[in-house]
């Protein structure tokens, strides 16, 4: 799944699309699929300009 | 992907980023304080604090809130009054000089709903906080500085669009998130642009469109001005100026009436260039998480306080309101604030390692390109 160019990238952009509109419907669990979504390209982002 | 295709989209890229990215390293650096602007007023003792009365304290009339404001500034006369989720006590006050003054030479400030007495909101007129929100929306030039930014958001996002293009012939050799550290420092802030710039591309291209559009919201209430709000008031085009106007008193239940289940947001007053000249507008919301963010204005004649209208939103008003959660990021809590705020710096991280890659690929372009994707 690494090798290919785009499966991890419409992955997370999936993910990140359907966090933004789900915390437009709802608290609670529909907030964490936000976090979710977004906190994963945070994540991914972050750690290789931490690790030396 | 063939070469000329390849220098073409690169060409692009390289381009639109290149002229917006100053621009952007501006909203980005701004957009930071803003994320957490109620922290921040609270931090600097710039929110308003009403005084602790008793729970069955009994509030006044709308007319008695208006009086009071009246009272308090002299001369001028209300433009909006505004409900606010988190201080059920306090009505949000607008006033300046004349009913169709422009927003920046409003002043705005809170009315104890229970006692009237007004409580400055120093955030909303100067300050540290309006600093950054001018700077962020119109930088101090009014209507042309933000089509200027409007059009700088549209360059972002062709930026990121074809970067995306470009991704593909880069990333051809690599794995994901596979960063070469030890050829150069070119290559490992090049993998890094890529990698950033790929995984917050959802969230990169969400606050850059629901910014464009946001940049445009003169425009669009003014296309609503007049198109809905002109059609709805119609019967009134001859009308003879108001001359006496209707107390306030009974507007939020007229127009709970005209819009049940829903809840007022904010009232403008007649005049005001979200009412007609003829009209209270009661601008009420839905009260589910998603129509909460979604107005439905009714006009209320402001001399017979007969309902005139119920309005219908044209789609463009949606866009402009769902916009504004959609860039602020305060929908999902203080985790949601806080990934807003990371996914900020990622992107300033990914303009700042564009511009560097810009300045050390000019010596040799071509030849540097077709290194760097065939490495």
């Amino acid at each position: 799944m690494r090798q290919s160019t785009f499966a991890i990238p419409v992955l997370l952009a999936v993910l990140g699309a359907a966090g933004l509109f789900a915390a437009l419907l709802g608290d609670g669990g529909w907030d964490a699929l936000a976090w979710l979504g977004l906190g994963l390209p945070a994540l991914l982002g972050s750690w290789p300009l931490l690790r030396r | 992907m063939r070469s000329t295709t390849l220098r073409r989209w690169s060409f692009v890229h390289t381009w639109t980023s290149l002229i917006c990215t100053l621009f952007l390293l501006l909203l980005a650096l701004t957009g930071l304080p803003l994320i957490f602007h109620h922290e921040i007023e609270h931090l600097l003792g710039e929110a308003p604090q009403l005084r602790e009365l008793p729970a069955d304290s009994p509030r006044l009339s709308l007319q008695q809130l208006v009086e009071a404001a009246e009272r308090h500034r002299p001369g001028e006369v209300v433009q909006y009054l505004g409900w606010e989720e988190d201080e059920p006590n306090g009505v949000v006050t607008i006033m300046a000089a004349t009913a169709g003054t422009e927003p920046n030479s409003s002043h705005t400030f809170m009315l104890d709903a229970r006692s009237g007495e007004a409580v400055a909101m120093p955030a909303a007129n100067g300050g540290f906080m309006m600093l950054m929100l001018r700077l962020h929306v119109d930088l101090f030039a009014g209507l042309p500085g933000k089509l200027l930014l409007a059009f700088m958001g549209i360059l972002f996002v062709v930026a990121i669009v074809s970067g995306v293009v470009l991704y593909a012939p880069f990333m051809r050799k690599l794995k994901f998130a596979e960063v070469r550290r030890d050829k150069s420092t070119r290559l490992r802030w090049l993998d890094l642009h890529n990698l950033i710039g790929i995984v917050t591309l959802t969230w990169a291209l969400t606050v850059g469109v629901t910014g464009v559009i946001s940049a445009c919201a003169d425009l669009l209430i003014e296309a609503w001005r007049g198109d809905t709000l002109a059609a709805m008031v119609e019967p009134y085009r001859d009308a003879p100026p108001l001359t006496q106007r209707a107390p306030a008193d009974e507007l939020l239940r007229i127009a709970g009436e005209a819009a049940p289940g829903m809840r007022p947001d904010f009232i403008a007053f007649p005049g005001t260039r979200f009412s007609s000249a003829h009209h209270y507008a009661v601008f009420m919301v839905g009260s589910t998480h998603l129509t909460s963010h979604l107005w439905t204005p009714v006009l209320i004649d402001a001399r017979s306080l007969a309902v005139t209208a119920v309005g219908d939103r044209p789609w463009y008003m949606d866009a402009l309101a769902m916009s504004q959660p959609l860039h602020f990021g305060d929908y999902g809590g203080r985790p949601m604030q806080i990934l807003w705020a990371l996914l900020d710096v990622l992107t300033i991280i990914v303009l700042g390692s564009g511009l560097y890659l810009w300045w050390v690929r000019r010596r040799a372009p071509r030849q540097a390109l077709r290194d760097e994707v065939a490495a």
